[in-house]
């Protein structure tokens, strides 16, 4: 097997007085399709945003293809082109078309010429469903479809990871199934993906592997068989029984 | 009053000169303004104590001292400092610096307003913090300044009215020189009034047709919340 696209070496982090999260380490495969799930407030957004430097971590180290990206030395810029993030609220750009808020790193960031920037973000809209919805605002797109619009704008930086930090809370119970519908596809393309949810329909169907955070420590991790039927500890199986019947049949429906 | 007409009639030319002068400085100084503003406004919000502290010092200082006082010192002062400005340098000097200290409480209020969360999607697909400012926040910032904004253009206009005191020729300068010439000070400056009015007008229709030009579908509701 090749070595892990990305390489989480206990990794620590604390505001001020409050561990968020400590010693964490993780491996991720190439194509491997990883779910967080575990209690609110147990770290797992702050381990994302961590992980594509948006914040820094107090310690530990990170790996993106082999190399280190939490030297002084690594450029961030550079770092956060290659990993891509999908937001719980979306923070689609607001000024900018469907199509440009896809295009907008492309052309900025990349330096790509526009032409080609245009033809790359309407193959990445088409993926996502969107192409019809090219010219739209994101105060035009229903919430769903905003979402949509930025996992495209996250896959036109073609990254070698993809993060997406509760890719759909914020959205209406209908409006989750296309979001989800998107993300399966690109777990089967085999897009290396690490995701916060708590939809435990996706996590079972879906992913490789789960991992269950609590208090800031992985507390176990495996096949979704191997933690929904036989999990190693007692918080496990708490925490998947109480979320299963809360969410479990909301699930059903768009599955 | 009932000269006002014959006013029109006999001094359009100047009323027309002197409006063009005001509409000149008033440009002028909103363009300055909105580089100053727009500077400090940055660096109060992205900058380091340095220039925080700066910007602070500039706007609570130039909002906290009326305009007359600082062309004063501009045009009377500064020669004392070895430095002589020409009238109209004084007032461009003056009027720029004034409406930068109020532009940069417009703009930074904007900027506040449009949330941390744009700038943390601009890094995310790897715009470095000043590129993400222009691309992402200033786009959106400038856009929603523009309502509370457009009240300085117009405050402006009218205060240019104040750089006739060290003899630009501008519109209120030319209402003194038509009254000393008719002896009707009443007249002359109902007719300069008018004049300012009717400016006024024009500056508000451009204004409102520029705002709705750059007006994106949704944003407005959508940009305050975020």
């Amino acid at each position: 097997m090749d070595s892990p696209i990305l390489q989480v070496k206990n990794l620590t982090k604390i505001y001020g007085q409050n561990v968020i999260f400590q010693d964490i380490s993780l491996d991720v495969n190439r194509g491997e399709t990883i779910v967080i799930i575990g209690p609110s407030g147990t770290g797992k957004s702050t381990l994302l945003r961590c992980i594509n430097l948006l914040t820094p971590a107090n310690s530990g180290q990170i790996f993106l293809n082999g190399q280190e990206i939490t030297t002084p030395e690594a450029n961030e810029d550079r770092v956060r082109q290659q990993i891509g993030m999908v937001f719980q609220n979306f923070l689609l750009f607001n000024h900018l078309t469907a199509l440009d808020n896809v295009m907008v790193g492309l052309t900025k960031v990349k330096k790509m010429p526009k032409a080609r920037a245009r033809e790359k973000a309407l193959y990445e809209l088409n993926r996502v469903g969107l192409s019809d919805r090219a010219d739209h605002y994101p105060g035009q797109l229903s919430g769903g479809q905003q979402q949509r619009v930025g996992i495209a704008r996250a896959l036109a930086m073609d990254p070698s990871v993809m993060l997406f930090d509760e890719p759909t809370s914020a959205l209406d119970p209908e409006l989750i199934g296309e979001v989800l519908g998107v993300m399966e596809t690109l777990a089967r393309e085999h897009m290396t993906m690490l995701v916060v949810t708590h939809e435990m329909g996706f996590a079972r169907e879906v992913a490789n592997r789960i991992v269950f955070m609590e208090k800031g420590s992985i507390v176990e991790q495996g096949k979704p068989d191997d933690l929904f039927y036989r999990p190693q500890h007692e918080r496990t199986r708490e925490f998947l029984w109480k979320i299963t019947e809360l969410y479990g049949n909301k699930e059903e429906k768009h599955e | 009053m009932s000269d006002v007409p014959e006013f029109f009639l006999r001094f359009w030319p100047q009323l027309l000169q002197g409006a063009g002068i005001t509409l000149l400085l008033t440009v002028q100084g909103l363009a300055a303004g909105l580089v100053l503003g727009l500077l400090s406004a940055l660096a109060r919000v992205y900058g380091n104590k340095f220039w925080r502290g700066l910007a602070v010092g500039y706007v609570e200082l130039f909002r906290g001292t009326p305009l007359l006082v600082q062309l004063f010192l501009i045009y009377y002062g500064l020669p004392g400092l070895g430095i002589t400005l020409s009238r109209e340098w004084s007032a461009f000097l003056a009027l720029g610096l004034n409406s930068g200290a109020y532009q940069a409480e417009y703009l930074r209020g904007s900027i506040l307003a449009i949330g941390e969360g744009q700038m943390m999607a601009g890094r995310a697909i790897g715009m470095s913090k000043w590129r993400a400012i222009w691309e992402i926040v200033l786009p959106q910032a400038l856009r929603l300044a523009i309502p509370a904004w457009a009240n300085e253009p117009v405050s402006l206009l009218k205060s240019t009215a104040i750089v006739f005191l060290i003899a630009v020729p501008e519109l209120m300068a030319v209402g003194k020189t038509i009254a000393a010439r008719t002896y009707n000070p009443i007249g002359a400056y109902v007719t300069v009034a008018l004049v300012y009015l009717a400016v006024v007008y024009l500056l508000d229709a451009f204004l409102k047709w520029a705002e709705a030009r750059v007006k994106i579908p949704g944003f407005e509701a959508e940009g305050r919340k975020a």
